[in-house]
């Protein structure tokens, strides 16, 4: 038996009847105060044109020089992947994979899913595997950290500028709007739209 | 923003007038992927007949698991802290940093804000979360009854607030990357920040295994 018209908090268990809400609203929780879910007003072509924005802004994060530094004469720049790569030579493997993972990785995979889901979806047609993939979207979450990367990027910019003279590079810039259109992507996004078009086996 | 407020399902709330109803006291599962409440049937394995993501009433193990990676953690904190996690060489000097000496050399050289903003995602926000989550769930162990409403907000907050802990793995990484002018100036990682990644990703998952409606659970025991 399957109770469509009803839905549990996910943080207190509370069986709730969930309200329509007006486009923009937040269902909350009555009992724990948990975000339930939100109505988002526009349709899924505006988290597709995010997310593509957010695939050029993430090559050129990648491609280029996050910043240069310069000390008598001499020159040296570095990308995000350079510095994994650097830590790697060092002998410390797992530092290197974790900020691969969380940086390059994961929200590179994010994208990749959302684009996966979402054009066909616009041309009207259902891609194969999507409850697998909306559930690794959900996991890849937390591990996705382009905005606490962008902070480290600041901190380490002026803990450098006392050592040498530091020039921002392209990388630099891109990260910084990666980092605004990631989160816009994820705030328009409703997965729950994506799951109601999905069958429940009687 | 506005928030509406669903209402609990009203007949079913003046018949256990103490007691809400929970989907668990219903009998029924809510998928933690897709959000599909069902009746699990006797026989089969509990799968969500909508995404097909395996089903359980609670988060298996919880307690146990999060015990476990909390006590990593613990121990992990000490070497995180107490060891250096950047090394930089020059012709002029050699150094080790830790992670406070870091925040420290910040304050010193006229950054305050940013040394207050490191310290408090490299230094508070990562033991602020081990006692957090400590307390979170040695009081559901005990089924407490404790302030619900708070200890679910402060699980909300360490969930929110983990992953700027990474900071000060992105600023080692940064700095090794950039800096390595041969006989000039290197920056090498240390050993501390091995021990401090380790500490963010296993609190972490110690608060993924942490199950939120553990909090709730000693209501569904009120009048029995």
């Amino acid at each position: 038996m399957i109770d469509s018209h009803l839905i549990a908090c996910h943080d207190c268990d509370l069986l709730l009847k969930p309200p329509s809400l007006r486009p923009g609203a937040v269902a909350c929780c009555p009992r724990c105060g948990a975000t339930l879910y939100r109505e988002i007003k526009h349709g899924h072509e505006r988290v597709l044109a995010f997310a593509l924005a957010a695939v050029v802004l993430y090559l050129l994060a990648n491609c280029f020089p996050i910043m240069s530094l310069e000390i008598s004469g001499t020159k040296v720049s570095c990308t995000l992947v350079g510095a994994a790569l650097a830590l790697w030579n060092q002998g410390i493997q797992t530092l290197s994979i974790l900020v691969m993972a969380t940086t390059v990785i994961v929200p590179g995979l994010q994208l990749l899913i959302l684009l996966y889901l979402l054009i066909p979806m616009q041309l009207r047609h259902m891609p194969p595997y999507v409850p697998e993939l909306l559930r690794t979207l959900q996991l890849l979450r937390p591990w996705s950290m382009i905005e606490v990367f962008m902070l480290g990027i600041l901190v380490s910019l002026s803990k450098l500028a006392a050592m040498a003279q530091v020039i921002p590079g392209i990388a630099l810039w891109s990260f910084a709007v990666l980092m605004f259109m990631m989160t816009a992507v994820f705030a328009a996004f409703d997965a729950r739209r994506v799951w109601r078009l999905l069958p429940v086996m009687q | 923003m506005s928030a509406d407020q669903p209402h609990i399902n009203s007949d079913a709330d003046s018949a256990t007038a103490k007691a809400p109803l929970t989907a668990v006291r219903a009998g029924l599962l809510n998928c933690h992927a897709c959000g599909l409440l069902s009746r699990p049937t006797a026989h089969e394995a509990k799968r969500c007949p909508r995404c097909g993501a395996h089903l359980h009433s609670r988060k298996p193990d919880s307690i146990t698991r999060t015990w476990a990676l909390l006590a990593a953690a613990f121990i992990l904190y000490i070497p995180a802290n107490l060891l250096p996690v950047m090394h930089t060489s020059s012709i002029l000097y050699s150094e080790d940093d830790t992670i406070m000496s870091g925040v420290i050399y910040l304050w010193t050289s006229g950054s305050w804000p940013l040394a207050i903003l490191v310290f408090c995602a490299s230094i508070t926000v990562p033991l602020a979360k081990l006692i957090a989550l400590t307390t979170l769930n040695w009081s559901v162990q005990r089924s407490s009854r404790w302030k619900q409403q708070e200890r679910a907000r402060l699980y909300r907050l360490v969930e929110l607030v983990g992953r700027w802990s990474m900071l000060d793995i992105f600023v080692v990484a940064l700095m090794v990357g950039l800096v390595h002018f041969r006989a000039l100036a290197t920056i090498t990682a240390g050993p501390g920040a091995i021990a401090f990644g380790a500490v963010v990703v296993i609190t972490m998952f110690a608060a993924m295994t942490f199950d939120p409606r553990l909090i709730w659970d000693p209501e569904n025991n009120q009048d029995e």
